[in-house]
This record gives structure tokens, sequence and C-alpha cells, in this order.
């Protein structure tokens, strides 16, 4: 029997009295692969952020069975961040100091590492593929490498979930394509549930179990299959478009 | 060559001399640990802010024929809890916050001295600034004071640490950022105040600024970074006083200069790299 992981059961989030989302409800299951798609201000990084308890929220989210308003999901949780630009090269940190700091939701303040951290640090590194960037400064990596580095920074502490927010926007095709399998890689053979921010679903539509449109509030919940065959996409993606994402 | 040498050793029997260095020293590891946090953070002006503060806060001691240290300590602190708040709450650029505050500063120091009268020699002593004059007194609150950053900042590194990398991620990673945050800024007033008596109130900020950028030039993580930082930051201070000594200069100034010649090997050593 599938684990129910995360359960959002009418999630509604309000900036300055005016409704950003309202009414939101969905689950997902170990090894999901949600895809949260919407147009800019439809509310994707709002839900996000409420997950991650960064936002007041209304209504209700259960954490493997455990309401979030009692504990603090960050040790379950890895998230990874909208980022627009890259960091600054002279930020003077080795790749393997910044995945250590995802051990840090693991700890009280104030957090103390130990060997044992930089060891699970390396570990993610080398079952990421990226080991050999450990000692090069942050700064001078390239975007898609940086986003590696993040992405490992997010699993360091082994969480059941991962967000992940446009992590692919200031990226270039190839460096998409080697993100996107990496991701799809901790998924089927950690069992980590996705779920997944784009404006591109046709990137990611492959890789979902579900699609979670919004626009407020949920107009559409299925799989990418349902999506394309959908009057909802054609809002979405128009006509031109949703032919080329889901050939019909 | 060897009359220098003489000069710089005949100095050191000098108690103005030995508290110069001991405050010096101290005071230059204070600047440049939080330095590099505030320089990363974008608040490099920080420092130049409150010292502007302090120009008040000294003229409001003198008006009142107190201990400007005892005076200032409590009100630059105060002002810069209203600069992170500006900050945060009332959605003021950071930049934008400490220009507020410190031009408020300056013309609130300004109208205390013109009003008030009489001790405008003093009150402008501080501007620059004489680490020659320090008494014991002096010497010991500044050892307090930067043996309490350098403990908090080893104390709270992987926090600070996460904040200036990704303040967001931070609070993601449970994080008490606000806390973290109150604290830098005030340990850095709390250092401003010490230095406006070392170097003044115009070049207080140079202390902070400048270890920490020089650092930056060729360090490549970031515990190397503080430490580089610290190195340079006493080494200016050393070189700084014997310089002034020997060629008769200002000793706040010298130490700034010293300060900004090492920036300008460390740049060129980072670009041949």
């Amino acid at each position: 029997m599938p684990i129910k992981i995360l359960e959002v059961k009418d999630l509604s989030v309000k900036y300055n009295g005016i409704s950003a989302l309202s009414d939101v409800s969905f689950e997902a299951e170990a090894g999901d692969y949600i895809g949260i798609v919407g147009h800019n201000g439809s509310g994707k990084t709002t839900l996000v952020k409420a997950l991650l308890g960064l936002l007041p929220f209304d209504g209700n989210v259960f954490f493997q069975g455990k309401n979030l308003r009692e504990f603090t999901a960050s040790k379950h949780i890895g998230y990874l961040p909208q980022k627009m630009a890259f960091f600054d090269q002279r930020f003077p940190a080795t790749a393997l100091e910044i995945v250590a700091t995802g051990v840090y939701c693991c700890k009280k303040t104030p957090k103390h590492l130990l060997g044992s951290d930089y060891a699970a640090a390396e570990n993610i590194m080398e079952t990421l593929g990226i080991k050999e960037l450990k000692d090069r400064p942050i700064g001078k990596l390239s975007g898609g490498e940086q986003q590696r580095v993040l992405l490992a920074r997010t699993m360091v502490h082994s969480p059941a979930i991962l967000i992940l927010d446009e992590p692919t926007v200031a990226l270039d095709p190839a460096s998409r394509e080697i993100f996107y399998a990496m991701v799809e890689k901790l998924n089927k053979e950690k069992q980590v549930t996705i779920l997944m921010v784009s404006h591109d679903v046709v990137s990611i539509g492959g890789y979902t179990t579900k699609i979670l449109y919004l626009d407020g509030k949920v107009l559409f919940l299925g799989t990418y299959g349902e999506f394309c065959d959908s009057n909802t996409v054609s809002s979405y993606l128009g006509d031109k478009r949703r032919f080329n994402c889901c050939g019909h | 060559m060897e009359n220098i040498f003489t000069q710089i050793y005949e100095s050191l029997r000098y108690a103005f001399i030995q508290r110069a260095m001991i405050a010096g020293c101290f005071m230059a590891l204070g600047c440049s640990f939080l330095g590099v946090f505030l320089v990363l953070r974008r608040f490099s002006l920080i420092g130049d802010g409150l010292a502007h503060v302090s120009f008040a806060t000294v003229a409001l001691a003198l008006l009142l024929n107190a201990q400007p240290m005892i005076v200032s300590i409590p009100l630059v602190a105060l002002s810069s809890l209203l600069i992170l708040k500006l900050n945060e709450k009332a959605s003021v650029y950071g930049d934008a916050a400490i220009g507020l505050v410190s031009s408020f500063g300056i013309a609130l120091g300004v109208i205390i001295a013109s009003t008030a009268g009489g001790f405008n020699v003093d009150l402008f002593s501080y501007l620059f600034g004489n680490i020659l004059s320090v008494n014991w007194f002096e010497v010991w609150m500044t050892i307090g004071i930067s043996s309490l950053v350098a403990l908090t900042i080893a104390f709270f590194y992987h926090d600070l640490f996460a904040i200036t990398f990704d303040e967001e991620y931070a609070r993601v990673l449970g994080i008490k950022v606000g806390m973290v945050n109150r604290i830098l800024i005030l340990l850095t007033s709390f250092i401003v105040v010490l230095g406006i008596k070392i170097v003044g109130t115009m070049l207080v900020s140079s202390l902070i600024i400048l270890p920490a950028v020089t650092a930056l030039q060729i360090a490549r993580s970031f515990k190397a970074t503080i430490a580089l930082a610290g190195v340079l930051a006493v080494l200016s201070v050393i070189f700084g006083i014997f310089a002034s000594y020997v060629l008769d200069l200002p000793s706040g100034a010298t130490i700034v200069m010293m300060n900004f010649i090492f920036f300008v090997v460390f740049f060129l050593l980072g670009r041949m790299k």
C-alpha cells in the first residue's frame, strides 16, 4: 500500500487581505513526482512557501500524518529555491561547504557540523556524480554545476520530499536535461517524493505522476495524459502548444 | 635602516605605544571578523553609518560632560537596530536605511555642537581619533568587546555562514535569522564605538571593510577568509603604528593606509592567479 507523505487540505494564503491561493487540496505518496504549473502570479511559489512554513496560511497540511502546525518539517523536506542569478564569483566557500549546510536543518541553533556531516555531504555529491566539484569555489562553477551542488545540499539529510521551485529557469537546455535526469534518478531510485514547480510543463510532463495546475486555486489535478486531454490545457498552453506538448 | 629598527624598538618602551598596540590589535580582529560577514551581505557601509551616529552621541556625551564611550554604546546600538528594522519591516533598502540614520546622526551632531559650543575641539578630535591616547579603561573595553565578537562568531559561525550565503534558505533550515542578524548588527555597533577613539568616525568603517575585501581577493574557503582578514588587520595596525611613529604621521590614517596597501597587493595577486 502506498505511503501517504503529504496531505494538503483547503490551504489558503492571503497577502494584505488579498487572496493569493484559496482552498488548495492535494495528496502526495512516496515516490510521486508532482508538477506544479501555472502562469506567473498563479500562486505556485506561494504554495511552496506555505508548505515550508515561510508564510502563514489557513487550512491544514499533514506530513506523514502529522499536522505541520505541530512540528517543524524542515528535517523531512529538501528545498531548492527559485534563483534567477548565479552566486557571486568571489563568495569564499567550496562546493562541499555549501552542500554540508543542508545538514543544518537537523541541528539546533547554534548549528555545528561534525566530520560525519561532511562525510554525508561527500556521499551525496558522489551519488549525484559531482564529487569532483567538492573543493572548487561555488562562485567559479557554471550555472548548471551550481544548481547540481544546490540539489545535493537539499538531499544531504535524506529528505522524504524534495520541493524544487523553478530550478532550471537560468540554465541552458543541456544543463536543464542533466538536472532533470538527476532529479528523476532520486525519484526512481530513492523513492523521494518530488514537488516540481515549473512554467515549462513540456519539459517536466513526462517525468510526472501528477500535474497540479494552479491559478489562485486548483484548476486541474491529474496525470499528464489527463492534463493533455482536458480543456484546461488549452487555457494554459494554447491550442498550438497543446499539440506540441501532448502530441495531439 | 638600523636607525629605524632602533626607533621601533625604543617606541615599545612607551606605555602609550603598548596600549595602542594592544587596543589596536584587538580592535582590528573584531572589525575584520565582522567585516567578512558584513561585506558579503552588502552591508559594508553600516560601519560608516553607525560611525556618523556616534558623532552625534559623542557630541551629546561632551554636552553632558559624560564618558563618550558609555553614552555612545547604547545609543549607537539602538540606531543599528533601527537600521535593521527599517530594512526588514519598512521595506527601506539596506543602503538607504544606513544613509537615513547616518545623515540624521551627522545633522544632530552638528546641531548639538553648534548650539552648545565650547567643546568643538574635543568633538573634532573624534573625527580622526587618536590611538596613541587610549587609556587602560579603553584598552580593557576593546579587549572585552573584541573577545565577545570573536566568541560570538565562533559560537554562531555555521548560522552566520548559512545566512550570508542564502538568507531565505537559512530560514527554511530553521536558523533564527532575525536573532542572528540582530546579534551581528549589535556587535558591529559596539565595535564601531570603540573604533572612533582609534581611527575616528571618518575612518572606522575602513577597519571593517578593507581587511575583508582584501582577504576575499585570494581566499577560497570561508574560514580562510576570516583568518586572513584577521591577520591582515593586525599587521596593518602593527605596521601602521610603527610607521606613524617613525615618520611622524597621524596613526589612525596610517593604519588605514597600511590596510589599503595590503588591498592593492592582494588585488594584484588575485588577478595573477
